[in-house]
């Protein structure tokens, strides 16, 4: 691989002191091409969000090495890194400001950045994720769920990043909605040379969209597999295949067949 | 045929708005068995608002009425107060699309299972506890005691989902309305959580309504499904044909959904019809 634009090795993010402390990420190591959309699967609890925390500066507490576009990142972020990648967020719904118009929720990070064409932007940014210029001007609460996904989507476009960490981006969404997000994200992508990675617990959405994907269990990376082996149910550890057996939909025998990895 | 568990016949939610009325339900019926009935949709079709309708739990300004709207036999739209109260939590419960919103946050979670289950049994405080501590492991929460402790806002989206079913559950209901029960959890939890109300069902007799956005999890879980569009039911079948559906619009649904065993890139998106708002199983009904 040529050199990667995410490279994360050794990761760990610990929650709480003594008797509460709860190891949340237990040494996760993977790497993401230039342009590459990567997923990640797993549990419920298993660290997912956090991960993308810790790689998006949100969460300063963790230890390990991860560099960005070739620069290694501590802690603490500059502003340009924040120019670099930025994070949707899991809930379309809290992620906005509910008192804030569209207009001002996206020329925030445009002051933030001290930009020039605020107004310029906002107009690309809007017309990129397919809404137009009347949406300006209205605020959450008159916008549909995925209308608001969009917002969340350009507000992350409007600093031209080239990394983009999506958390279950259309979880909250219908399946027309979701559908509408997934071709727009597949543009962006080839539109942009975008980098990506997608958390989502449906792994149909990840196998529309990424290349490769990671699997979690409990904190630890438990296997990393391409979507073409997915397709194939190539899985090798017990818990992907038992993933891809429950995407099946429901049936009762499987439900009792599972069980817990530890 | 036994006396079924629900009748709800034009049923009618309306808001008042400042830009004039929003019919948010125009006119469901259905009659609900002993069974597992969903409800598809695309979001704001009515499917919230037609589970809520019927424990009275529409928000103001909201506005409900029907021709007919009974549980075994007994007008939910007459009833007092004081009985819907009683109905409410005992003999109907509901698990509410946004968990967060419908717990007690000044209460530790586990004390609000151990309450509801004491409401209606006039068990010991231990007793209670016992049995809560049972129902946070049934619903696969793993560390039953530490979250028994836990408040609504300690605890994960998925596990906060989790301690809601285990809530509603506790009392025994004979009638559970699920709203997107399962949507914050993975797939593999999601399933041993469905296997759980799926016994309730086969074996206690319990009805459900389950309402969600996930067609295949839908056609797989459920005996029957109704597929809602702009406040109304434009189809109705059997779950297990709903892949076979023949409705443009719950065609346009099936066919949006990505596939892991077809790798089409760009997904058809809907396009509405106008003559879809006027659709609806009438003639079926009449049948
Ligand atoms: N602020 C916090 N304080 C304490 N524990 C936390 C905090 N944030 C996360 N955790 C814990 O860390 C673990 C991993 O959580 P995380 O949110 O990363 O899971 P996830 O894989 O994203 O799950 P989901 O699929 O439910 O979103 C969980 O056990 C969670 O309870
Ligand atoms: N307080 C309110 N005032 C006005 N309209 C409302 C109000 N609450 C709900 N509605 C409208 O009622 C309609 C039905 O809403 P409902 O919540 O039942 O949709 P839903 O099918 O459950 O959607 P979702 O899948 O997004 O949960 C929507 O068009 C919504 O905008
Ligand atoms: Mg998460
Ligand atoms: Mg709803």
């Amino acid at each position: 691989m040529s050199a990667p634009m995410i490279d994360l090795q050794s990761l760990q993010v610990a929650f709480g002191h003594g008797a509460q402390r709860v190891v949340a990420v237990d040494g996760v190591s993977l790497r993401v091409a230039d342009g590459e959309c990567y997923g990640l699967v797993g549990e419920s609890g298993s660290g997912k969000s956090t991960v993308l925390r810790a790689v998006s500066g949100l969460n300063p507490d963790w230890t390990g090495r991860l560099s960005i576009g070739g620069t290694d990142q501590t802690a603490k972020r500059s502003k340009g890194f924040f120019k670099t990648c930025q994070m949707v967020f899991q809930d379309p719904y809290g992620s906005l400001h509910p008192r804030h118009s569209v207009d001002r929720i996206l020329a925030e990070p445009v002051a933030i950045h001290g930009l020039d064409d605020a107004d310029g932007r906002i107009d690309r940014a809007l017309r990129e994720v397919g809404l137009g210029p009347s949406f300006r001007f209205r605020y959450p609460h008159q916008l549909s769920g995925g209308q608001r996904q969009r917002v969340a989507i350009a507000r992350a476009l409007i600093l031209e990043p080239r990394v983009l960490l999506l958390d279950e981006p259309t979880s909250a969404l219908d399946v027309s909605v979701q559908a509408e997000i997934l071709n727009l994200l597949r543009r962006l992508r080839a539109a942009h040379g975008l980098t990506m990675v997608l958390v989502s617990h449906n792994l149909a959405v990840v196998a529309n969209l990424c290349d490769r994907l990671a699997v979690m269990n409990r904190g630890r990376l438990v296997e990393e597999l391409t979507v073409e082996a997915l397709r194939r149910g190539e899985a090798h550890q017990p818990y992907t295949r038992q993933l891809l057996r429950a995407s099946q939909g429901y049936d009762r025998a499987t439900a009792d067949s599972f069980r817990d990895f530890a | 045929m036994s006396e079924p568990l629900l009748e709800v016949s034009n049923l009618r939610v309306s808001f008042p708005t400042r830009q004039g009325v929003t019919e948010a339900v125009r006119g469901v019926s259905f009659t609900l068995g002993r069974e597992k009935l969903g409800i598809v949709g695309e979001s704001g079709s009515g499917k919230s608002m037609t589970g809520r309708s019927i424990l009275g739990l529409v928000p103001p300004p909201g506005r409900v009425t029907a021709d007919r709207l009974a549980f075994r036999g007994e007008d939910l739209r007459t009833t007092s107060d004081k009985r819907l109260r009683a109905i409410r939590g005992s003999d109907i419960a509901m698990v509410m699309q946004d968990p967060k919103f419908s717990l007690n946050p000044v209460m530790t979670v586990g004390h609000q299972i151990a309450e509801a289950y004491r409401v209606h049994s006039r068990a010991s405080a231990r007793e209670a506890k016992r049995r809560a501590l049972e129902m946070l492991a049934a619903v696969r929460i793993r560390d039953p005691e530490r979250v028994y402790d836990r408040y609504p806002h300690e605890v994960s989206g998925g596990m906060g989902q989790r301690i809601m079913i285990a809530m509603m559950l506790i009392p025994d209901p004979a009638l559970l309305i699920a709203d997107e029960p399962t949507s914050a959890l993975d797939v593999t939890v999601q399933m041993q959580i469905l296997a759980i109300l799926d016994d309730l069902c086969g074996q206690r007799g319990m009805g459900m309504i389950f309402v969600s956005h996930d067609l295949n999890l839908v056609a797989s879980f459920c005996d029957r499904v109704l597929i809602m569009y702009a406040g109304r039911v434009v189809e109705s079948c059997r779950a297990a044909d709903l892949h076979n559906a023949r409705h443009p619009y719950t065609r346009g649904l099936l066919d949006s959904l990505p596939r892991l065993d077809d790798n089409r890139r760009d997904l058809p998106v809907l396009t509405r019809d106008p003559a879809w708002l006027t659709d609806g199983p009438a003639a079926e009904a009449q049948r």
